[in-house]
Order: C-alpha cells, then structure tokens, then sequence
C-alpha cells in the first residue's frame, strides 16, 4: 500500500511522516512520532482522553486522519509546559488534587486549554460545557472543575 | 479538616504529622506534564499485535478447530491454540491455596461463556491480526446454558464446570460459607416482629478509561520484559510462571501506572498469553483489548442476591437474623469464592445480634466470569443490610438512626464469628453524621460510648 505524505506543526516543531491510508492522528503521533501524551482509551471517540489542539480547536485525535492534517498546527499536553514552566491549567490540577490515575488528564487539561482561550473568564457552566467531551472515570470530575475555575482566576490576576 | 482528639484519648498516640496536611500525590507531575508511562506506551520496533478468537456461545463443545485460513492471511506469524499452552489449567487464587484450577487460558474441549479465548492470533498489524482471527474456523456443538443462581442450583441444571463437579464452589464447610452463632429460630419465634426481604444486583462493569492489556518484549535469554496495567502484580507474575511453566526470575514485570482498574485488573488474564507469544516468535508482543472487548469480556462486579429475614422487638433490639446469599461467580472462579465468603463475614452488619445464621453461595453459571470491584462481597450486602435496617426501623416506628444506635456493636461485644468486638467507633461516626447531617436523635442516643461500658 502506497504511504502517504503527511506534513504539520507539533508543539511548535516541524514534523514529516509517511502514514498509511486511515492511520488516526493518535496512532500517528503515538506510535510514528513518539508523542504518547494523548491516550487511546475508546478509539470512537467518547472518551475524549485522546484529546489535541488542531488550529485552535479541540479535536478527538482517534477520529482524525493522519492524511488531512496537512499544514496544521497541532498542540499536545507535551508542548503545554514553555521552558520548563507549567502552564497555569498543569499548575491547578496539581494544586487541586485534580488527577487520579492520570490517564484522562492529557485529553482534560487541553480541553480546557481551547476553553480558557476562547474565554477567559468562564463560568462553572462554561467549564462544565468544555469538558462534557471527556470521561474520568476516577470520578473526579469536582476536583477538575475546580483546577479550571482556578486557573482562568490565575490568568486573570496575571493579566490585571 | 477538624481533628477531634477527645475520641480514644487514652489510646491514641499524638505523634501524626500526616492526617488533615495536604501532600501532593507523587505521580501527579507525570500526569500533568503527559510524561507517566503507561504500559501502551511503550513501543518496539517489529511488535507483533495479538487478536482473540472467542466463543459465540455461552455453552458448547469444541468439535474441531481449523486455524489453516488464518495462519495464510498476510502478516499472520502465529496461531495459538490450547495446545500451546504449557498449563493451561489454572486458578488465580491458587497461589493462596484456593482451588481446584478451573479455567483455561485458551479454551480446550468446551466453552463456558460468550467471549472465551479460543485461539490467538499474532500478526503484524492489528488489522491483520483481526482480519485473520475472522477466518479462524471452530465448529461447536452447543449445550443448554444455565444464566440464574438458584436454576444452577437445581438437579439437572447443566453443569457448567466439571472442575469443580457442581454447579457451586466446595469451601471446607460444605456447599456454602456458614455463620451460625446462638439459636435464630427460637429468636425468631421471640420476636414481636419478624421480616423477610429479599434483594438483587446485577452485573457492573468497571468501565476503566484506559483497557487491560500488556506489551512483552523477549530480552534474549528466554528472559521476558512485561509492561501491563495489572492491579496484582505479583499474582499475574506468579500465576505467568505457573502458566508457561518458566521460572519466575525469567520474568521481568513492569506496572505500578494503571490507568483505572477499581478491582477489574487484578485478573490474569491477558499477561500469560502475550509472553507466550513473544517467547514462541521472539518478537515483541501488544495485546490490548478494545473498548468492546473491555466491556464485553473482563470481569464484571458479581450480580449476587441475598434473602435477609430479621426478627426484631418492639424496643428497637434485632434478636435473629438470617441471611442466604448467592454471588454469580459466573463460569470460572477467579476471585468469587473470596468475594462470597467476605459476605458471609459481613451479613450480621456492624451490629449486636444474638442469634444469627447465614450461608453464602458462589454459584457457576455461563455468564461472563465476575471478580474483584471495589469492596466486593460486601458492597451490594451491605445496600441490601442497610435498606433492611431502614425496613425494619418503620416496621417498628422508630426513627432509622436511632434505630441502628440500639443496635451498634460496641467495645466487649461478642460478633457471630465469635470475635469480641475491639475499637469500635460507630456510636461516635453516628453522632457525627447526626450533627453534620443535621438529622436530632435523643440525648440519650448522644451520651452513648462505643468503648465505655454501659454508657
């Protein structure tokens, strides 16, 4: 089978890759490319844990071929952290005892990413909304509400 | 968080630096970074994807097997088959010498339930290995089927597994785990009240984000690397030894990151195979299961029913209770025969009865072998006690809390399995929840004492 050219922006680096015809983005970032930060927990897009940033939005990366991401400019938890310094979303999961097991976060904390930067100031119900596309099945989804709520109200004072 | 210090003042050391501190959990920088490895993140070059064939049937015999199509479909390096299994006959809890061994790693003669391992198949890809698995040709002769506790229970009910000769497990006391402690039937024939209710749960799937599975890579020198999400790590080393019959220093398990298991990956179930297969093709070995097959096929929560039959006085004091219950342990035992016996421990409750009866079955039937969940044996025991209690409690015109502070065990008392009861604090819990929940019981109640005798 003929391999597929694929060209796009991670984390702020170029990437270039030959794909098969159907390999999912998650399965190309995971196993060509060696980003393993989005998870692969339903592969049908319900769980959201396989969650990235495509051109601003937030995307399910087991849904997304490979072959349409051409030029795109993708984001992943990996990239999250700029030189060493925890983004304000990494910052209150911690401070918030916002993880259990670990394995919804990546798709959790980029979720909220789009969220806070669409709207940076949001409501409970705003964030409730935003994360409606991701399971945790730890049950913890207070603690997570509350990591969010945390971190707009951080952004907010560093920008005041 | 507020400490009281004025509970167990005479026992307790006031040396704890930990409780109400807050402490960051050690793994959450992973977490938050993406940097925790997880076992399916782990990858090595030439990986073999395993696929499972698995029964269509709750109940059949395996007339013939015909692996030819598959092992000719493109990608396809290996076909296994019970055969190829060194022991394939195995329990889990044969480690803690609970037996006999009654489940197969690949099925061999029979099949017990709708989603047994048959045969598995090693190919390049995962495609290929799915598509060839569908060309696997297993000719059966299917048998009654027998999916309820108290039919697999009848003479003449099909006997789902011949390891164990009926359709229950044998523990030392028979058929049953039993309590006996005082004379039940004389306190029920005492009481001024006597209820009998019964209660049922069904199945419950553990649902874990991220599904079982495991990746073996061989280390040269028949020594075997095993990345897996198991929750019992050193059963499913143990267990993987006895399986392929290697000693367990040949075995190298990696775990510790689990991405949610709540008890439904403490079975063996997908480790043995995949370092077979790696030991058999000398290649790296990824066998995860789908989400269907995650919900389908690992082990649920026990469905179990428990009869509660009480006989209690107009004064609020339970004098009899005797309870039957059945855990579906499903085809095969894995932990059930545990999780039945926990319940015969728990059905008097946390309170003081003076005669009590209890048996507890593990029943096999053809459904979906059922293991550890969160507390189980006791959890679906202890909705079904408690909503007894609230019963009984308006059957006698109390008010339910006050009702079970009559009944609390306390300091001194003797259990039904003849253990006098130490460092009970369920008076003290009780008049807690009554403050926070904003729910008065009389002062009487609230000068109570779990460890001053007659207060």
């Amino acid at each position: 089978m003929a391999k597929i050219p694929v060209q796009f922006t991670l984390n702020g680096s170029e990437k270039a890759e030959f794909v098969d015809g159907g390999t999912t983005l998650l399965n190309a970032l995971r196993d060509k490319i060696g980003d393993t930060s989005p998870k692969g927990g339903c592969h049908q897009g319900t769980c959201g844990a396989c969650s990235v940033i495509i051109d601003g939005e937030i995307r399910l990366s087991c849904l997304t071929l490979a072959e349409t991401c051409n030029g795109a400019d993708i984001k992943t938890l990996s990239g999250l952290a700029e030189g060493g310094v925890l983004h304000p979303l990494q910052r209150a999961f911690l401070d918030t005892f916002a993880t259990q097991c670990g394995f919804c976060t990546p798709g959790m904390i980029m979720a909220a990413k789009v969220l806070l930067d669409h709207t940076p100031n949001p409501s409970r119900d705003d964030v409730v909304e935003a994360l409606s596309g991701n399971i945790c099945r730890c049950t913890g989804y207070e603690p997570i509400i509350e990591a969010v709520l945390l971190a707009a109200r951080a952004n907010s004072q560093n920008a005041a | 968080m507020e400490l009281r210090k004025s509970y167990f003042a005479d026992v307790r050391k006031d040396d704890l630096h930990e409780i109400g501190q807050p402490r960051p959990r050690s793994d959450s920088p992973g977490h938050v970074t993406g940097k925790t490895a997880y076992f399916a993140d782990r990858n090595f070059p030439g990986m073999l994807h395993l696929k499972m064939v698995r029964s269509p049937h709750h109940h059949a015999r395996i007339r013939s097997i015909d692996t030819s199509e598959a092992e000719k479909h493109p990608g396809v390096v290996k076909v296994l088959t019970a055969k190829d299994v060194p022991h394939n006959v195995y329990t889990i809890l044969t480690l803690i010498q609970i037996g006999p061994e009654d489940e197969t790693v690949l099925a061999d003669g029979k099949v017990r339930w709708k989603g047994e391992a048959v045969v598995a198949v090693l190919a390049e890809t995962e495609r290929a290995a799915q598509e060839a698995a569908a060309k696997v040709k297993v000719d059966y002769e299917v048998l009654p089927a027998v999916f309820d506790m108290e039919e697999a229970l009848k003479p003449g009910s099909p006997l789902v597994n011949e390891y164990h000769g009926h359709n229950y497990y044998s523990y030392d006391s028979g058929a049953c785990r039993k309590v006996r402690f005082g004379d039940v039937e004389a306190g029920f024939a005492e009481a001024d009240h006597v209820l009998e209710q019964s209660y049922q749960s069904s199945p419950i799937e553990h649902a874990p984000t991220e599904t079982t599975g495991c990746v073996v890579a061989p280390e040269g020198n028949d020594r075997f690397t095993c990345y897996t999400n198991t929750q019992a790590m050193f059963f499913t080393l143990d267990n993987t030894s006895i399986i392929l019959q290697m000693p367990g220093s040949k075995l190298h398990f990696v775990g510790g990151t689990v991405g949610g298991g709540f008890g439904g990956k403490v079975d063996v179930i997908v480790e043995p195979i995949a370092v077979l297969g790696a030991k058999l093709t000398g290649r790296p070995v990824s066998f995860i299961y789908s989400r269907e097959e995650e919900m389908q096929i690992s082990s649920p929560r026990a469905a179990e029913k428990v009869v509660i039959k009480d006989g209690v006085m107009k004064d609020g004091r339970i004098i009899a209770r005797k309870v039957t219950g059945y855990t579906d342990a499903g085809a095969y035992s894995r932990h059930s025969p545990y999780g039945a016996q926990k319940g015969a421990g728990h059905y008097p409750g946390p309170y003081t009865i003076p005669n009590v009866w209890i048996d507890t079955y593990c029943v096999y039937t053809n459904r979906t072998p059922s293991s550890a969940m969160r507390g189980f044996g006791v959890t679906i025991g202890d909705f079904a006690l408690e909503v007894q209690m609230d019963k009984l409690a308006r059957l006698i015109g109390m008010d339910p809390l006050e009702f079970r502070f009559i009944n609390a065990y306390r300091d001194g008392d003797m259990k039904a399995h003849r253990q006098p009861t130490e460092g009970a604090a369920l008076i003290e819990c009780m008049q807690e929840a009554s403050r926070t929940a904003n729910w008065p019981v009389a002062e009487k109640y609230m000068a109570m004492s779990s460890y001053v005798k007659g207060a």
